[in-house]
This record gives C-alpha cells, structure tokens and sequence, in this order.
C-alpha cells in the first residue's frame, strides 16, 4: 500500500470509465486496477485486471480482500432506464448494487476511500429553486423519481457507511450533465434530432462538465485525500436557446401540457431516450455553486460550460446547417 | 467649429453647397464675387479665386491651392463607418455617431472654412475623390456585403442615422442568432437586455409615461445598493420602468426580486430571468448583494399590485421585512424608492376572487379600461397614459447598524416600518406636488 493506491472501479465497460483507466494507468502513484462489470469492456485494458461480476454479487467481497484494495471509485451508477432494460432493473442496479458494494466496504479492512460520482439530478429542479445549489443547500423539492433519487439514496448508504468507519474518506462528486465524444447523454439524443425539442415558453439554465474534466478530477480524487460532496462543473451557465443557436440547429418548442406525451411516443421509438424525470430539468434547468470545487478541490476545469458543449457539438458533427447559412449572410452584411 | 454654429441645413442651402461643389466652388458662407455683370448687377456666383468667381476670374494658376489643408477633414475611410475593431467585432454605432461632426459627412455644409475661401475647392474634390477611392476599396475588399456598403455609401453622401441603426440591428442580430453571447449565474443576458429590451421599453418610459426622475444622485454609484419601491398597477409595469430609468441614470442595472409565479409561467420566467430578475428569497438576494449587484425590490408585492382603486397610494404590508434583514446582513444602503403615476395605468375596480383561485392567481383584476372594450375592441386594454413621477430619496445606511441586528426581528421590524414611512411620505409630497394625473 505504500508504493501506491490499489483501485478498485465499478462499471468499468462504460464510456467515462474507460477515460477514467486511462488515467490513472497513467499515473504513477496506481499500483493496482480492478474493474469490475457484467458486460466486457469494449477496449483492451493495458494493466487492469477485469472481474465480470455483477455488484450484488458476493465476489465483490472477495475481490476486496484479495487484492487489498484500498480505494473504491463507484462509477456503475447508469441515468438512462432505457439502455439498462427499464425503470426498475435501472432501481434495482443503481440503489441495490450500491448497497450491497457499501455493505462489503464496510467490511473491508483494507478499504481507505471511498469516491462516488453522483449527479446535480439530487437537487432536483423546480421554478422556486435558488439561483445556484451550495453542496449542503437543501434541496427544496427533491426528486421523486429516476436517476435523481437513485443517486440521493445512493448517496445515503454512503454516508451511512462513513459515519460506520471513521478511518474511512468518502469523497462524493456531484456532476452535472456530462458531454463528450466518449458519453452519452441526455443532450447527445436531443441534438440528434433534426430539431432540438424545448418546453415552450421555458429555457433552462444549463451547466456541462466536459468528460475529460471528470475523468480527470475522478482520477485525482481517487489517488489524493479529498474528503467531503463537491459540485463539479465547467463555468459559466449556458441557456438551452443559446445553446441550440451555437449549435446552429432549429429548435422545436412543444407546449407544455404535451410534453410528456411527446417523450413517452419518442421512447417508443428507440431513438430519443429522455427520462420522465428530465423533463422538469428541461423547464427549469439548474445551475449548482463551483466554489467548494475550486477552492478546497482546487480544481479549475479545462473547458468552461460554453466551451464543453462546442466540442461536444464539433466532435459529435451535431452542428446544425440552418445556423451557419444565417452566421455567414449576417456576417457578411456585417462586415465580418 | 462645428460646435459654435448651428447644424440647420436647410434643403435649399444643402442643394446650394452640392451644386457649388459640383462646380468646384467652395462654401454657401463663401463670399460672393466681386465683379459686375453686363448688366451691372452684382454677379451672384461665389468668390473662387481671390474675389472673383470663376467667369470673372483673371487666368488662374493651376498650382495655387495648397496641399495639406483639407477643410473636410481626414479621409473617414481610414477608420470609418465599417471599419471592424481587432478584437472583429464592427464599431458600434455609438462610437460612429460621436465622430467628429465636421468630418468627411458634410462636405458643403454651412461650418465650413470662411477663411480658407480660396483654397476649399481644389481638396474638397481630393476628398471627394479620395471617398470614392475609399468606396471602391471597401468593394472589392468585401464579397456579399454589397447591399449594406451600399447604405454605408449612402450615410457618407447623406449623413443618415439610418445606416447606423441598421447596423447595429443586424449586428445585434448576428449576435442572437449566433448565441454569441455571455449569461451569469443568474440567468442575467445583459446584451438582450440592453440592445433589445430596453430600447423597446424606452419610448413608454420617454413619450407615454414622461417618467421625471429625481434624486439618482442617492443611488450608490458602485457596491451593493437595495432599491426599495413602492408597488402598483395591477401589472408590474412599474418594476420595468423603474429599472430602466435607474439604467437611464446610473448605467447600473438593478436585479429585481420576483415572485415565484413569474418565474413558473412560461414566457414571463424565462424572459424576467433573462432581464437580470431572480427569485425573491433570501438565498439569491444574499447572493446577489455579496456579489456587489444592485437589488430592487417591491416589497408590498401582490397585495401592492393588485389593491383596489379606493386604496391607490396607501402602502400595503411590507412582506415581512426579509429585505431589510438581507440589507443588514450585506451591509447594502436602502435606497426608498416613491414611484408616483403607476396607480394610475389601470384602475383596479374588483378583484374576482373565485376566479383568481380557479387560476391559481394572486388577484384577477377587472381594471376600469375593460368597461371601454365593447367600443375600442383590444386597445381598451391599453395601459393609461399617466405622467410618472420616480423619486429616489436618501439612502438609509445599513452599515450603521451591526450585522448581528439581521437576526433581531424587532430592530428588523422597526427599520421595515422606517423604509415604509419613508416611501409613504415621499410618495405623499410628489403626489401633492403634480398638476393632474395625465398632463
């Protein structure tokens, strides 16, 4: 344990997983890598080693032991109902999983720090939200379902098992909305839309964090004491409208009494998967406070919320023709 | 020179001064010629060289007029009309306007030179033809943007605001559509605000209204400042207006506090966001003062906004004075605010209760203009041309009482009641001292 951290990372096929691996095999101070998931990670992994294991599974216990692991990043949270095969599967993996892999910290003697990447979702979204979530600002009305409240009750077996162990760091990062060539998102199945579907008569405010960045403050996290919740995002709010103009895509506003309707028969279509529980984000938005994140993190995110989502939108060709058509006639006019 | 005479041109004397330079005569101010005609009448053409017009004129000597004195100024083309700043943003309009009024515009204009009679011809035609070098460069430099070169052509022959404003509308506009823009935490857009939204607002506040404003001078010029007002008119129009002539007057934009209804209904939330308003709660009011912002906020709320016309000028219960705590706490100059004339835009004659709570709403408002919408159709419903008055008085300083009296509700209490007083009687004196409602 001297020579370095011994990681263990749930979820480890998934997209930002495979960021997250690469790293920390880069660094120096990792001596050992386990990741553990049901399904195969899609690229080679250079020096970690792979346990396909579901997290409710006992083995998880023995993987602990065995390896001395020191350090747990929980990952394997998933956000879309749809690809995990429906609501209730999605429950059942994100709360059940994270129970049980908590009960076998707890139990692990070796275990130092626990890191979770948990989301902004648990401050849920409402129209008498304050203008920005400190991390210990209570929310005023949580979450009733999805990804959100997972993620709350997730985060609750944790600090239950910190208030357990007290030789134990637990660090919980709230994301906001990842973007990236590697993620999925909510974002990447609305640009891809011929027109980007809004709430009419609403604009939420939006935050991103670009996936390099959270690879990268996941990374840090997992090798170096941070102990507390932070809010991870890029800075600077962005509004849905502005960020559909900087995409150069046409927007499609949908009254609001037909929203929902709009999103269950676009589910049906397996194209669009957007969660019940987003579609109140999509009226409201959120913006969370990076204080926390840049003074005691001291973490300064390589892309800002507008620069995130422009590569996002560069790197996933989601930029729209409508836009530069118009750019570059006004521009001209303008003398640009 | 420019400034000691009048800029009156008359089309005549416009006409006069093309024609005159066509003919490589100078000035309309120009001396006239000293020779008489065959006739023995005095000849009426302008004195060209030396005291003689042109006819009259002794053979003249080709080299006489001096180099380096352009009457007209420097060629503008160098940092003219289209010129881009570095930075590739075009040069705002304001800036263009400001340029110095005796330049290349106007070449015959009356300010011209008197005493460089003899030698304002020969470079006004260099300028002339230097602004058609210049015309011709910024055509071939440029591929699609012909049609507004055109017009930039056009301001420099006809001097016309016109060119100006179309420009920066299509520059705002390339802005928007690009989502070229910079938003706060807040949700605050301050170029929406300024460049499209205010400019719509003005001519209410301006013509409609002639909102008189007074005592700006008690606003902090910089820091935390809370701007308390009094609050009517069935509509908030008020809280617009007053944010606008506190723009008009300061430069500095005051954050509203709003109900959560505004920001639940569609439209109203998001533009109300965008315009810089955020949730009255204690949270982002603490926010905003710490971050040095200017706060408005009407704390009598709906009960100020939709009070029957029997009430008008008598101020409602101040909330529960959670502006005053959040001042104490950052420490913020109350600035009270009297805004007289909004009372008046729509007369509140009943409140239908049953409705309003079918709604959901606060108050359902059946104002006196819905009495005149069988004979005027939609337009009844027009806000009523009051003349407005907005008074801001002294500043009373927070920073005289320790923090700690923030968590003291009755030191809380006492200073609500103090702001309320104040406004009361300063709502008092400016509607004593008005003529009539409307004039």
């Amino acid at each position: 344990m001297a020579d370095g951290r011994r990681i263990l990372i749930t979820g480890i096929a998934g997209q930002l997983q495979a960021l997250v691996v690469r790293a920390l095999e880069q660094r120096g101070d990792v001596e050992r890598l386990v990741g553990v998931d049901v399904r195969e990670p899609p690229q080679p992994l250079a020096s970690t080693r792979f346990v396909r294991a579901d997290l409710r599974n006992p083995v998880i216990g023995h993987v602990l032991d065995e390896e001395r692991i020191d350090t747990v990043l929980h990952l394997s949270t998933t956000t879309a109902p749809g690809a995990s095969g429906g609501r209730a599967r999605m429950k059942e993996h994100n709360v059940i999983g994270a129970m049980q892999l908590f009960a076998a910290c707890q139990r692990a003697p070796t275990l130092r720090r626990i890191v979770l990447k948990s989301t902004t979702a648990v401050y849920g979204s409402e129209h008498t939200d304050p203008v920005s979530f400190r991390e210990d600002t209570a929310p005023r009305t949580p979450p009733g379902q999805g990804f959100g409240k997972d993620a709350i009750e997730v985060e609750t077996y944790l600090r239950a098992v910190d208030r357990q162990r007290d030789d134990l760091e637990v660090t919980i990062l709230r994301f906001a909305n990842l973007l990236g060539a590697q993620v999925d998102s909510t974002f990447l199945s609305l640009f891809s839309l011929p027109a980007v579907p809004m709430v009419l008569g609403f604009d939420p405010r939006l935050q991103f964090c670009h996936e390099h960045d959270a690879a990268e403050i996941l990374a840090r996290t997992a090798t170096a004491s941070h102990p507390g919740v932070f809010n991870v995002a890029g800075d600077g709010v962005l509004y849905l409208s502005q960020c559909i103009r900087l995409a150069g895509r046409v927007p499609a506003p949908i009254p609001a009494p037909l929203v929902s309707a709009a999103a269950r028969s676009a589910r049906r279509t397996r194209r669009v998967d957007i969660p019940a529980d987003q579609l109140r984000f999509l009226r409201y938005g959120r913006v969370v406070d990076l204080e926390r994140m840049h003074q005691q993190l001291g973490f300064h995110p390589t892309y800002s919320t507008r620069a995130a989502f422009e590569d996002f939108v560069t790197r996933r060709r989601l930029r729209g023709r409508v836009g530069p058509t118009v750019q570059r006639v006004v521009a001209d006019a303008t003398g640009r | 020179m420019s400034d000691q005479h009048a800029e009156v041109i008359s089309i005549a004397e416009q006409r006069a001064a093309r024609d005159a330079r066509r003919t490589e005569v100078g000035d309309a101010a120009r001396p006239r010629c000293d020779a008489a005609t065959t006739q023995d009448r005095r000849c009426r053409n302008y004195a060209v060289v030396g005291d003689r017009c042109r006819v009259h004129a002794p053979p003249s000597d080709p080299g006489e007029s001096g180099p380096g004195d352009d009457p007209v100024g420097p060629a503008p083309g160098a940092e003219g009309v289209v010129a881009p700043s570095d930075d590739g943003r075009p040069v705002r309009s304001d800036d263009e306007r400001h340029a110095p009024a005796g330049g290349g515009d106007r070449p015959g204009a009356a300010s011209g030179d008197r005493s460089g009679a003899s030698s304002g011809d020969r470079s006004g035609a260099a300028s002339e033809d230097r602004e058609f070098a210049w015309a011709e460069q910024e055509l071939a430099d440029r591929g699609f943007g012909r049609a507004i070169d055109g017009l930039a052509l056009l301001r420099r022959f006809a001097d016309d605001h016109l060119v100006d404003r179309l420009r920066t509308a299509t520059e705002v506009a390339r802005r928007r559509l690009a989502g070229d823009y910079t938003i706060d935490e807040f949700g605050f857009d301050e170029d929406l605000t300024t460049s499209i939204m205010m400019p719509l607002l003005r001519p209410l506040h301006r013509s409609y209204w002639r909102v008189a404003s007074h005592g700006a001078e008690h606003v902090p010029a910089s820091g935390a400042g809370l701007v308390v007002a009094n609050h009517a008119g069935t509509l908030p129009v008020d809280a617009l207006i007053t944010r606008l002539d506190l723009f008009d007057a300061t430069g500095r934009h005051a954050r509203e506090l709003g109900a959560d209804l505004v920001f639940r209904t569609p439209v109203v939330g998001p533009l109300a966001r965008k315009t810089g308003a955020t949730l009255a709660s204690g949270d982002d009011a603490d926010r905003l003062l710490e971050a040095g912002e200017l706060v408005a906020v009407w704390p009598e709320g709906y009960k100020g906004l939709g009070k029957p016309w029997r009430d008008r000028y008598k101020l409602q219960r101040f909330g529960r004075g959670g502006f005053v705590a959040t001042a104490l706490r950052a420490q913020a100059p109350i600035v009270p605010t009297a805004i007289v004339g909004s009372e008046e835009i729509y007369p509140l004659l009943f409140d239908l209760r049953a409705v309003a709570r079918l709604f959901g709403l606060p108050y359902f408002p059946v104002v006196a203009q819905a009495l005149a919408l069988p004979v005027l159709g939609p337009f009844a419903l027009l806000p009523l041309p009051s003349r407005w008055i907005i008074e801001y008085g002294e500043p009373i300083h927070t920073a005289e009482y320790p923090v700690s009296t923030a968590d003291d509700p009755m030191a809380v209490f006492d200073l609500t009641d103090r702001v309320r007083d104040r406004i009361q009687s300063m709502v008092h004196r400016n509607l004593m001292g008005r003529r009539s409602v409307f004039l």
